[in-house]
C-alpha cells in the first residue's frame, strides 16, 4: 500500500476503456472512380495519374497513362476531353484542365526521351494489325508490351492514319505524331507502309489473330445538280492532299471556298482553306448550332480565325463560281425542313464534308463476318464472328473519336492476349462512381482555370503553327492540383485531425491507404466521412 | 500556388511539414486520448484535444492545465481513469481560473515560470458560475491562458441554458413553448468581449472549424504573458439535437452566417477578423439543429428567423466580416 493519502485506487488510464463497443456503423476507406476516370473512352483514370502530377513526378504520372494510352502528347491535343465535361469541379467553379496536363506530359516524355519496356517476356504469338491509325497503333503497342509479335501494314505512305491525314498540323503538329508512332516502333513493332491489304484471309497467313482498323476514309457522296463549271472537292480528300502534296503546291481551293457538313472535318477543311488563302470560307449546314456534331472548341477557333457559318441551309445546286442555297426550318422532331427560300452564295469551289465511311473490302470474303450499315459486327471483346478477328476505330459502331480509337486498340489487345493465351479477361469490378455530393469542397482552395495560350489571329490565318498553346511546368502544376482526386485519398490528414477519439491512425509509410481506423476506440460518429474532401471514407453497418 | 487543400485540410502530403498543423502530425501530443467516454463527435473534446497538443508543442510539452467541472472533466477522468496525457488538475465547477493562477503563483514561486499554465472550462464553469473568478484573474493580470470551450449551455447535467446559450435555442430550461419559443432574446452576454474590455494581453475566439486558425492562436497566446482569453465554439450533437458526423460543419456554419464572430483582440481592440468564405443565411445553421426545429414546424417562425438573422447582420457589420 504504497499509494498518496487518501487515494484507494492507482491511477488509470481510459485506454482501458473500448469505445469501440459503442458503433453500430464503422468507417471504411474506399476508392470510388472519378467522373473524369468513367468518361474516358480510352480507359484513363486521369484521377491517378494527376496524384503523380500534384507531387510534380511527371514521370510517373506519364507512366500511368502510358499503361493505357500509347499517345498522350497526341490525346493532349485533339481529344475532345469528355472527362473535362464529366470533372466534379466544373459545379464548384470550372473543370480541371486535365487535357492540358496530359499534353504537357506528353511533351515532357518526348522532350526527355522516356521510353517504355515490354512488360511481359515474348510468347512467340504473331498479330497482324491493319491499319496504322491510332487503333491500330494503340493495338499494336499493347500487344507488343503483352509479349506479341506485331507487325502493322498500313495503305498510307505514312504511319498515323485519319491523325495525320484528317486532323490538320496546326492542331497536331507532325513532329509531335512522329514522336510517338517512333516510341511504339521502339518497341519491335514492324511497320509496312502502302501496303494495303485487300484479302485479310490471305493477309493472315502465318499470323495467330488479326486487329483490322483501316478507318473511315472515304467521303461520303451527296447528289448535287451542277453544272458543268462547278468545282466540287472532297474534305477527306483535301486533308489529305495537304499531308501528301509535294511542297509547295497546295489543293486549288480558291479565293472563295464554300464546306458543305456541320462535323469537326468540315470546320477542319474550312480553316484549312483560310489558311491556303481564301478570302472567304463558309460552313454551310442545314441545321443550327445546338445540333451540330461539331465540337464547341472547333467552331470557336474557327470562328475566331474568320471562318462563317450558314446555318439552316443547304446546297440546292451548284455552278462556277455560285452556289444555290435553301433556307431551312426545323420541324417539331428537330429535323431540318426545306422552305422553298433561295439564296445565292459565291464559291469558287464547294468542299463536301458529309462524313465518311470505310473501305472493308478486306474482310468480304471472310467467314462469319458480319457489315451492316456499313460497320463490323463485333462482342465487347471486339472480336468479330471469325474467331481470331477483331476489330476497333471507326469501322465498329462507335463515336469516331481519336480516344475511342485507343481505348478499342487497347481493348482489342487485352482481349487477343487472352485469346492466345487460353483464357479470358477478368470481367471488370462494377465502379462506383465518386460524385460531388460525396465530397466536401469546402476544403478546396480557390483556383481558377489556367487558360492555354492561343497564337494571335494574323499568324493563324496564314500559317499551319499550332494554335493552342502547351502549359508550362509551373501552370501544368498548378492545373494538377486543381484535382479535387474524387473517390480517393491524397492524404490530407484531415480523417486523422478531425477524429474526436484518436481512432484514425496514420500509417508511416502508407501502404494501399496512407491512414487506417483503431476500432478498439472508434465511436462511428462519422466526422471522418463528413469532413473527408473527396469521398474516400463511407459508412458501413456493423458487422454481427 | 494552391495545394489543392493546403490552407484548409489538417495537413497534405504536398505542403512543407511545418506548415501543416499540429494535429497532422503523428507526434502530436494527443492531451485527451482514446477511451474517453465523450459522446459521438464531441465537439468539446476535439476543441480541447486541438487546443492543449497545440500549446504542448508550443511550450515543448512544459505545460499544467486547470480543469472546471463540466463535460470534459467528467468525460476525461471517470475515476481512477484518466484521459490526460498533459499533468492535470480538477477544480471546483466554478474556481478554475482561481485555481490556474494559484499554479501560475506556485511556478513562479518554485522559479519554475518556464512551466506554462492553461485553465479551462465549458461555458457554464467560465460564462456564470466561475466568471467572478475569471474577471478577477483578468484584472490582475495573471500568468495564464484561460479556454472556454463553449457548447452554449449546461450539457453535462440535461442541456439546462447558460448564459452563452443563443436565443431561440430550445433547452431543458427554456422549452420550445408559448409565443416566444425557446431561449428568449435580449438576455446572456458575449464573454470574449467581456474579457476585451479588460484590456488584457491577449483575446481570441475559433471554432472547431477552422483548427489552422485556432493553433496559431494558441500559439500566439503561449508567446505572451499575462492573462489570455481563448473562446473556443464546440459543438455538442447532444444538447444541439445534430448529427455526430455534423459537429464540425455546424460549427463552420456559425462562422459563415455571421452568428459565431471569430476574431482576435489586444489590450481591448479588436486586430484581426476571420473573413466569410462562403456566407450562408442563418436559416442553414438553424435547421440542422433540432434545439431550433420549432422555427421551422409546425409553422415556419420566420419572424424568428429574422430576429435571429438581425444577430448576424449585426455581427458582420460590427466585426467587418465580409
Amino acid at each position: 500500500m504504497d499509494r498518496p493519502f487518501a487515494i484507494t485506487l492507482t491511477v488509470g488510464s481510459s485506454l482501458g476503456n473500448k469505445t469501440g463497443s459503442w458503433r453500430t456503423e464503422r468507417p471504411v476507406y474506399v476508392r470510388n472512380t472519378a467522373p473524369c476516370g468513367a468518361a474516358c473512352p480510352a480507359g484513363e483514370d486521369p484521377q491517378a495519374w494527376l496524384y503523380h502530377a500534384e507531387e510534380g513526378d511527371y514521370e510517373a504520372a506519364w507512366r500511368a497513362i502510358m499503361e493505357v494510352n500509347p499517345l498522350p502528347a497526341v490525346i493532349g491535343r485533339v481529344c475532345y476531353h469528355p472527362c473535362e465535361t464529366a470533372c466534379n469541379r466544373v459545379q464548384i467553379d470550372e473543370a480541371v484542365g486535365i487535357n492540358a496536363v496530359e499534353r504537357f506530359l506528353g511533351d515532357e516524355a518526348i522532350k526527355r526521351r522516356w521510353t517504355v519496356e515490354r512488360s511481359r517476356p515474348a510468347t512467340g504469338k504473331r498479330v497482324l494489325v491493319v491499319g496504322a491509325g491510332p487503333s491500330g497503333l494503340s493495338a499494336a503497342y499493347h500487344l507488343a508490351r503483352l509479349g506479341h509479335a506485331v507487325e502493322v501494314r498500313d495503305a498510307g505512305p505514312a504511319a498515323g492514319g485519319m491523325m495525320r491525314f484528317g486532323i490538320p498540323r496546326y492542331r497536331l503538329p507532325r513532329e509531335v505524331l512522329d514522336a510517338e508512332i517512333q516510341r511504339i516502333l521502339g518497341l519491335d513493332v514492324i511497320l509496312r507502309l502502302n501496303e494495303k491489304v485487300d484479302d485479310l484471309a490471305a493477309a493472315m497467313e502465318g499470323f495467330d489473330a488479326a486487329v483490322v482498323a483501316v478507318g473511315a476514309h472515304l467521303g461520303k457522296r451527296a447528289y448535287i445538280p451542277a453544272g458543268s463549271a462547278a468545282r466540287m472537292l472532297d474534305a477527306v480528300a483535301v486533308l489529305r492532299e495537304m499531308e501528301t502534296r509535294p511542297p509547295g503546291e497546295a489543293p486549288q481551293l480558291g479565293r472563295r471556298v464554300a464546306v458543305y457538313g456541320g462535323g469537326n472535318t468540315a470546320f477542319d477543311a474550312a480553316r484549312t482553306a483560310k489558311r491556303l488563302g481564301a478570302e472567304e470560307s463558309v460552313v454551310v449546314y442545314r441545321r443550327t448550332r445546338d445540333r451540330m456534331p461539331a465540337h464547341d472548341s472547333e467552331l470557336q477557333e474557327a470562328l475566331a480565325e474568320g471562318v462563317l457559318v450558314k446555318w439552316l441551309s443547304t446546297v440546292r445546286h451548284a455552278d462556277g463560281g455560285k452556289l444555290m442555297l435553301e433556307k431551312m426550318e426545323l420541324d417539331d422532331s428537330g429535323f431540318p425542313q426545306p422552305t422553298g427560300e433561295l439564296e445565292e452564295l459565291e464559291a469558287d469551289s464547294l468542299v463536301l464534308a458529309l462524313g465518311q465511311e470505310s473501305d472493308l473490302g478486306l474482310l468480304e470474303r471472310l467467314d462469319g463476318v458480319e457489315i451492316a450499315d456499313g460497320v463490323v459486327r463485333v462482342g465487347t471483346d471486339l472480336m468479330t464472328g471469325r474467331a481470331g478477328v477483331f476489330c476497333g476505330g471507326d469501322i465498329v459502331p462507335a463515336e469516331r473519336t481519336v480516344t475511342t480509337a485507343i481505348g478499342h486498340g487497347r481493348t482489342a489487345a487485352a482481349h487477343i492476349d487472352a485469346w492466345l493465351r487460353g483464357t479470358r479477361v477478368a470481367p471488370a469490378e462494377p465502379a462506383k462512381p465518386a460524385e460531388l455530393s460525396a465530397l466536401n469542397p469546402w476544403y478546396y482552395d480557390d483556383a481558377p482555370r489556367t487558360v492555354q495560350p492561343e497564337l494571335e489571329r494574323a499568324r493563324r490565318a496564314s500559317t499551319f503553327d499550332e494554335v493552342v498553346g502547351g502549359l508550362d511546368e509551373s501552370t501544368a502544376l498548378f492545373e494538377a492540383r486543381r484535382c479535387l482526386s474524387c473517390g480517393s485519398c491524397f492524404a490530407c490528414d484531415n480523417c486523422y485531425g478531425v477524429c474526436p477519439d484518436n481512432a484514425v491512425l496514420k500509417l508511416e509509410p502508407g501502404g494501399a491507404y496512407a491512414y487506417a481506423f483503431d476500432l478498439d476506440y472508434c465511436k462511428g460518429c462519422g466526422l471522418c466521412v463528413q469532413e473527408c474532401p473527396c469521398g474516400a471514407i463511407e459508412m458501413e453497418p456493423e458487422p454481427i | 500556388m494552391p495545394y489543392q487543400t493546403g490552407s484548409f485540410a489538417v495537413g497534405n502530403r504536398l505542403l512543407p511539414v511545418e506548415e501543416r498543423t499540429t494535429q497532422a502530425s503523428a507526434l502530436r501530443a494527443n492531451a485527451i486520448t482514446s477511451g474517453h467516454r465523450a459522446c459521438q463527435g464531441c465537439g468539446e473534446a476535439l476543441g480541447a484535444r486541438y487546443a492543449l497538443d497545440a500549446a504542448v508543442r508550443a511550450t515543448d510539452g512544459r505545460l499544467i492545465a486547470a480543469n472546471a467541472t463540466g463535460c470534459l472533466e467528467v468525460f476525461s477522468t471517470p475515476y481512477p481513469e484518466s484521459s490526460w496525457q498533459v499533468p492535470w488538475l480538477h477544480s471546483l465547477f466554478g474556481n478554475a481560473p482561481a485555481v490556474a493562477t494559484g499554479m501560475a503563483a506556485a511556478m513562479k514561486a518554485k522559479g519554475r515560470t518556464d512551466v506554462r499554465v492553461i485553465g479551462q472550462g465549458g461555458d457554464g464553469g467560465t460564462v456564470d458560475i466561475g466568471f467572478a473568478c475569471l474577471s478577477g484573474m483578468f484584472e490582475r493580470n495573471d500568468d495564464v491562458l484561460y479556454i472556454c470551450y463553449d457548447n452554449e449551455g449546461y450539457m453535462n447535467t440535461g442541456v439546462q441554458r447558460s448564459g452563452a446559450t443563443p436565443p431561440a435555442a430550445r433547452t431543458a430550461t427554456t422549452e420550445a413553448v408559448g409565443a416566444e419559443p425557446g431561449n428568449v432574446f435580449g438576455q446572456g452576454k458575449s464573454a470574449p468581449l467581456i474579457a476585451l474590455a479588460h484590456e488584457i494581453p491577449y483575446v481570441a475566439t475559433a471554432t472547431i472549424a477552422d483548427l489552422h486558425d485556432l493553433e496559431a492562436k494558441v500559439e500566439r497566446a503561449m508567446t505572451l504573458r499575462g492573462a489570455r482569453y481563448l473562446h473556443v465554439l464546440v459543438t455538442c450533437p447532444l444538447g444541439w439535437g445534430a448529427a455526430a458526423c455534423d459537429s464540425i460543419g455546424i460549427a463552420r456554419l456559425a462562422t459563415q452566417t455571421g452568428l459565431f464572430p471569430v476574431f482576435e483582440g489586444r489590450e481591448g481592440d479588436v486586430t484581426a477578423v476571420t473573413k466569410i468564405r462562403r456566407p450562408e443565411p442563418v436559416e442553414a445553421y438553424l435547421r440542422p439543429q433540432r434545439r431550433f426545429r420549432h422555427l421551422f414546424e409546425p409553422e415556419p417562425r420566420t419572424d424568428v428567423i429574422a430576429r435571429v438573422q438581425a444577430r448576424a447582420d449585426r455581427n458582420i457589420a460590427r466585426f467587418g466580416l465580409l
